[in-house]
């Protein structure tokens, strides 16, 4: 790997960002690629509740964009182009509803950049469940008018964390299609650059509803997959782990040697398109680690079989809980992977998951975990 | 006359530093006096009021020493030179 050093930053290329957004704030976790040491960085925003990041190094840009929320003042994106030395303080929300929607921002939940060959592109989702897009790298937003004017939109109803459209899947190779998920209302499908959208629910059960497989309305926590698969997709239901190998127009249920199909977090090995990372809560009455073992899940075959990364992570009494977009995997290899618990402890592995180790262990409850390697993207 | 308008330290930035301002325009009710803010400093009651013109769950507005929520909103009536005053509510985890 080359020693090059980021203008602006004492970052170099190789060096792994771990961005973790808690209810109080955001820190930034600086390692090399040995990932044995890490530096951080924060709070920024004391105070604010930090829900979403991303980190995107597009078009020569080293940009942080952190969706902030205040809980007298609203919520807002904010950038830093050098590492979160300084932030942007935009004058006005730029994340802002159309008046005839009746609607008013409440958080935002996911920020993505969008593909390499649109640079410029990002993609956010909020609460109250829409979409907004983004033509300058996440200065000004417009909403997805396809999915903000949904005939089902009357019909969503919001899940614990309010009706939050919280995941964002682009297909790397088609610039028409990307799926959005949103709590309560299941997981959508685009084929058209976001003129329509179709609910892709087939085979994923509501069982918190009369009717255990209606066409919309499932809880989906989360979905992923990986750029070189793009049509396999995995996803966390609110009970219930599925894979879906058409883009989600069908789904089967994978929980296959997991203590719990109950969860939040899933997320895609960098390298290996089979190998996907859960955690698995108890239930959802009692929403902590099964039997308070603290456990990463993780397959290798694509949801065939699952097995248990226990190594250096809490094995008794550890009452913890993970959300949704509390785990993150790195690109480097062997894969870090990242996970933050509600209780404020944050544990990376450098190893794929085999070994754990906690960086911090007293942070505010964390709500999000990214991650980057800062370089070439 | 006008009104005054009396911000909280966290939005006084967005008023290039001033904490109090001063309205001149005619201002029957809050929701005028709000308007007319936002006319000037747009950044400011950007914080106050959702993008619907409602105002935000977490935020206080009084006018003289009586809270709005127990007079009649936004539309409380507004005497020529009042004094409205923005407070963040007594809330958080």
């Amino acid at each position: 790997m080359p020693t090059r050093r980021i203008s602006g930053a004492r970052n170099v290329v190789g060096d792994v960002l771990v961005l973790v957004g808690t209810t109080k704030g955001a820190f930034v976790f600086t390692s090399d690629a040995s990932r044995k040491r890490w530096r951080v960085d924060g709070p920024h925003f004391p105070g604010e509740a930090v829900y979403s990041l991303a980190f995107d190094q597009r078009a020569g840009r080293t940009r942080l964009l952190a969706g902030v929320h205040s809980n007298h003042w609203g919520a807002t994106i904010r950038t830093s182009d050098d590492f979160g030395r300084t932030w942007s303080e935009p004058e006005r929300q730029a994340v802002r509803f159309p008046e005839s929607s009746g609607l008013s921002l409440a958080q935002v939940w996911q920020i993505v950049p969008g593909r390499p060959e649109e640079p410029n592109v990002v993609w956010c989702g909020v609460e109250p469940a829409a979409l907004f897009r983004s033509d300058d790298a996440g200065v000004s937003w417009a909403p997805v008018d396809g999915l903000l004017e949904h005939e089902h939109r009357p019909k969503w109803m919001p899940g614990g964390g309010g009706l939050c459209l919280h995941t964002i899947v682009l297909d790397p190779a088609n610039p028409d299609r990307m799926g959005i998920a949103i709590s309560t209302a299941g997981f959508y499908r685009t084929d058209d650059g976001g003129k329509s959208w179709r609910a892709r629910n087939s085979g994923v059960r509501a069982v918190f509803l009369p009717d255990k497989h209606p066409e919309f309305g499932q809880c989906v926590h989360k979905v992923t997959h990986h750029p070189a698969r793009p049509e396999r997709l995995f996803l966390q239901n609110h009970w219930g782990l599925y894979r879906s190998d058409d883009w989600g127009d069908s789904w089967q249920d994978i929980a296959n040697g997991v203590p719990s199909d109950f969860g939040f977090p899933i997320q895609s090995h960098p390298h290996e398109p089979d190998t996907v990372y859960a955690i698995p809560l108890q239930s959802d009455e009692f929403r902590v680690v099964p039997e308070a073992k603290l456990r990463v899940y993780r397959t290798r075959d694509a949801g065939a079989s699952w097995a248990p990364l226990t190594d250096g992570l809490p094995q008794s009494r550890a009452f913890e809980s993970v959300l949704r977009d509390g785990l993150a995997v790195d690109s480097h290899e062997p894969a870090g992977v990242y996970f933050g618990t509600r209780s404020g402890k944050l544990y990376a592995s450098s190893t794929d998951g085999e070994q754990w180790k906690a960086i911090a262990e007293s942070l505010p409850s964390i709500c999000c975990v990214k991650t980057a390697v800062v370089g070439p993207a | 006359m006008g009104i005054s308008v009396v911000l909280p330290r966290a939005l006084v930035p967005y008023a290039r530093g001033v904490g109090t301002l001063q309205i001149d325009a005619p201002c029957p009710t809050v929701r005028d006096a709000l308007a007319a803010t936002a006319a000037r400093w747009p950044a400011v009651i950007d914080r106050v009021l959702t993008e619907q013109g409602a105002l935000r769950r977490h935020v206080n507005v009084f006018v003289g020493d009586e809270s709005i929520a127990f007079l009649d909103g936004l539309d409380t009536r507004v005497d020529e030179g009042a004094t409205i005053t923005i407070v963040p509510a007594v809330s958080g985890g």
